[in-house]
């Protein structure tokens, strides 16, 4: 039996950015529903070999919906996808490796405690002729393919003793391992430093002149338009245009992803910000923040807006005291205050909605009105004895005032949906009075009904006095919510826009940093 | 259950079950009915069971296990374990019977085996809370140390002539039947009922087992919460130090030897998650009584120590295993 990277080494190379060549994979008027949302519908894509196809969209756009389709993992409930002009039946993730589909996602799953030509080899491991893996062959050939996209990694390590670069490049080896002719890039570069950035650039260029065809999901302006020879854009989970890359302006783009969205109505409001609360001062952190300065008053909606990974809920992790940051102030009504522990920021009256609901928002396994309670203990005890009666009273005013759906407060908050479980997160943090409720995403993941709840709800604060902040990264949400916007990007805040000056072009550009150059 | 389904303002029960029906689906009641079982088979098997000296003093069982079963039940339930507390036992154990040699008297002794106790307690808890070291490992590790320095002060040699008030303890009677070791069993459980189920602290237990993150993003102050438990079950331990070192009027570094298993079953057989995020004190005492009647039981018969060991593995394996076994059934059938 010949190696892979025999095998490999004698596949001749397709010349690069054949425009002439067929599509290797296509697909058809892909449609795909979820409860309450259409993710996709109707999507045509295709990939050429040889050529890089860079994807993009806002959140929420069907982008990892597409991939999750290319890759076995969901099954579109219309259309087709074909290689070759063969169709393909991709039911699980394993048809998608066998069909030479290989996707590389922005945190790739990989297995610490094993070896890296373990880790390329999983799955597939070559035998010896007992039916026991050959370590011998295994490494060797792990070390070819290493070798072929330029890493210099041993693959005897273990992989938990390399860097994230290194672990990206293992996990495109191993995508190469199982031969690949399509291979699926979600925003590979989100996590890296500029110089392995380079590393992932370098890689994308060696596997076009093997006659890869590549999709490329980023966020990034400036890389698309250094790799990708072609262009599509998804808004709402609809194509809205594709083309080769030498035709398009980053304005185009730009445009296209922001459009006009659809069935979204954000309350109507008449904000009137009062006095200042919370100020923070060059407040920064060693790795993912620094110079952070903003203000925030009463009845105010403050938005902050950035790609993943900009360092938004790191701030306000910080700032609930969850993290520790290395520097800064923070002020509140204009004395500092220190924060060292979220039970300190509760009592500074600052509460914190994470993005995580499943881990840090609700006590799954605990009833409603415990969770409701929480936060509040001490001031429904005396003497150390909680108050069964006033827990219950509390649960119930404000599970009543988020319009919860539930079958009794004394249910387990887990058999509760994604946007009733929200709702019970943000009733505990009401129950505490709070000066500064600091939302971080916090209709991610939650149904259309609880969505526009949750958004009344906030308007609802901000006019009774409160002092909001929302991390969101959607679009829509952002303009319809906020009376300010503060962008960060790469830890830092690199706009402030309110009025005339908020808009999706401006927001777009601002995060993705194109048009700074300019 | 009849309710009108009023659309313009939702009201949410507060409970979809009474108390009293969701008692009645509870482990304790499998527990009362396995207790009850346990009280007819020994009563039938042997003459001597049904006397109350002979009840008395198979009360010895478990009360002493039990002190540290409430503490370990909300250590568990915190998602936290203490493997040492037998190890703690033979420690307190030694200190004060080196206190005994240096002349202290009871008052003294008591303050010195709870000290012990409390010190062993913290050093568990700085490592776990102060360190973020694992505590099944870290009391492992206690485990070995507590009980080997018992050995080094004590090798093969035994500490004796403890004072006779200090008996009072382990042998006294308040009245009749009711042994001190009773009474003291009794206080514990009725506290430990009280600060679980009824207080802000017993909240805050529970909802560190179920969600440790969550609870410290509920402002919950988690390392504090757990250090507590620790010295709490040092403390408990330290007691049971007294008591048994009284009941036994001797130390040896053997004392106490393999008792975190049948803590450790104690608590599970009384419906504690060993997850962590569930259980009760009520059911921690039934299995207490369970597990010492059973224990009696079988010394009556004149069944050998091993056997017994056998059955009380049996025991929890099947209390655990068959309303599983039962539940798998029903999914099965529908």
């Amino acid at each position: 039996m010949s190696t892979v990277a025999q095998k490999m080494a004698a596949r001749p190379a397709t010349p690069p950015g054949g425009v002439d060549a067929r599509p290797v994979l296509s697909l058809r008027g892909i449609d795909k529903q979820f409860p309450g949302v259409k993710a996709l519908s109707g999507v045509d894509l295709d990939l050429y070999p040889g050529e890089v196809t860079a994807l993009v969209g806002e959140n929420g756009a069907g982008k990892s919906t597409i991939v999750k389709v290319l890759t076995g993992i969901y099954k579109p409930d219309a259309g087709t996808v074909s290689m070759h002009d063969q169709p393909l039946h991709l039911t699980s993730a394993q048809d998608a490796v066998k069909a030479g589909i290989a996707a590389i996602h922005q945190e790739t799953v990989l297995f610490d405690e094993l070896t890296v030509a373990e880790n390329v080899f999983i799955g597939h491991a070559p035998r010896n002729r007992f039916g026991a893996i050959d370590h011998e062959a295994m490494r060797r050939d792990a070390a070819a393919i290493l070798k072929r996209i330029g890493a210099d990694i041993n693959p005897a390590v273990r992989l938990a003793d390399l860097g994230i670069a290194s672990r990206h490049l293992v996990a495109i080896a191993r995508a190469l391992s199982a031969e690949a002719s399509v291979v699926v890039l979600d925003e590979p570069t989100a996590a890296l430093s500029a110089h392995e950035i380079e590393e992932v650039y370098a890689l994308v260029e060696r596997l076009k002149e093997d006659g890869k065809a590549i999709l490329f999901i980023s966020h990034k302006f400036d890389e698309i338009f250094r790799i990708a020879d072609r262009w599509t854009v998804f808004r709402d989970g609809e194509l809205v245009g594709a083309g080769r890359i030498d035709g398009v302006s980053e304005d185009d783009l730009v445009r296209l992803m922001v459009g006009r969205h659809v069935g979204q109505v954000f309350p109507e409001r008449k904000s009137t910000p009062g006095a200042e609360v919370l100020a923070v001062k060059q407040y920064a952190h060693p790795t993912e923040f620094d110079a952070i300065n903003f203000t925030l008053r009463t009845g105010e909606i403050l938005g902050f807006y950035g790609l993943v990974g900009a360092g938004r809920s790191e701030v306000m992790q910080a700032l609930f005291g969850v993290t520790k940051p290395s520097s800064g102030e923070v002020l509140l009504d204009g004395k500092p205050k220190t924060i060292k522990s979220p039970a300190d920021a509760i009592e500074a009256g600052i509460v914190y909605v994470p993005e995580d609901r499943g881990r840090q928002g609700a006590v799954l396994g605990l009833p409603i009105v415990d969770n409701v309670a929480l936060p509040s203990l001490g001031a429904l005890s005396r003497g150390g004895f909680v108050k069964m009666a006033e827990e219950y009273a509390l649960a119930r005013t404000y599970t009543q005032r988020l319009d919860l759906r539930a079958a009794a407060l004394d249910q387990d908050i887990g058999e509760l949906s994604g946007g009733n479980q929200q709702k019970v997160v943000i009733a505990k943090w009401l129950a505490t009075k709070p000066r500064v409720i600091i939302l971080d995403e916090p209709t991610k993941g939650i149904d259309i009904g609880s969505k526009a709840a949750v958004h009344d709800f906030m308007a609802e604060l901000a006019a009774e006095g409160l002092a909001v902040i929302m991390v969101s990264s959607e679009i829509p949400e952002v303009l319809g919510m906020s009376d300010r916007v503060i962008v960060m990007r790469e830890g830092l805040i690199v706009a402030e826009l309110s009025g005339d000056d908020l808009t999706p072009e401006r927001l777009v550009r601002e995060a993705a940093g194109y048009g700074e150059a300019a | 259950m009849s309710e009108t389904t009023g659309v313009e303002m939702r009201i949410i029960p507060d409970r979809l079950r009474s108390r009293l029906q969701r008692a009645m689906r509870s482990w304790e009641v499998l527990l009362v009915a396995v207790a009850v079982g346990v009280f007819t088979f020994n009563s039938l098997a042997s003459p001597f069971f049904l006397d109350a000296w002979n009840l008395s003093d198979a009360t010895f069982n478990f009360t002493e296990k039990a002190m540290i079963a409430f503490a370990m039940a909300l250590l568990i339930i915190a998602g936290e374990i203490d493997l040492s507390v037998a190890s703690i036992i033979a420690l307190a154990s030694t200190a004060m019977g080196a206190a005994v040699q240096l002349g202290f008297d009871t008052p003294a002794l008591l303050l010195i085996g709870l000290g012990t106790g409390l010190l062993c307690g913290a050093f568990n808890g700085f490592l776990v809370t102060g360190l973020g070291l694992p505590s099944i490992v870290v009391t492992i590790g206690t485990l070995s140390l507590f009980r080997g320095i018992a050995y080094m002060v004590l090798g093969d040699q035994s500490y004796g002539g403890y004072p006779s008030s200090f008996a009072w303890f382990g042998q006294g009677y308040v009245w009749w039947v009711i042994t001190v070791e009773m009474v003291i069993f009794a206080i514990c459980a009725v506290v430990f009922w009280i600060v679980l189920h009824f207080t802000q602290f017993g909240r805050t237990v529970y909802a560190i087992g179920n969600n440790p993150t969550a609870a410290l993003f509920s402002g919950i102050r988690v390392a504090r919460v757990k250090f507590t438990l620790f010295l709490l079950t040092g403390l408990m331990s330290g007691l049971a130090a007294v008591c048994l070192t009284s009941r036994l009027a001797s130390t040896r570094p053997s004392i106490a030897l393999g008792w975190e298993l049948e803590v450790v079953t104690m608590v599970v057989l009384g419906g504690v998650s060993i997850l962590g995020g569930s259980g009760t004190i009520p059911g921690v005492v039934l299995a207490a009584i369970i597990m010492g009647m059973v224990t009696f039981g079988l010394g009556l018969l004149n069944v050998p120590g091993i056997v017994m060991s056998i059955f009380v593995g049996l025991l929890l394996i099947s209390v655990i295993a068959i309303p599983r076994l039962l539940g798998l059934v029903k999914v099965r059938l529908t």
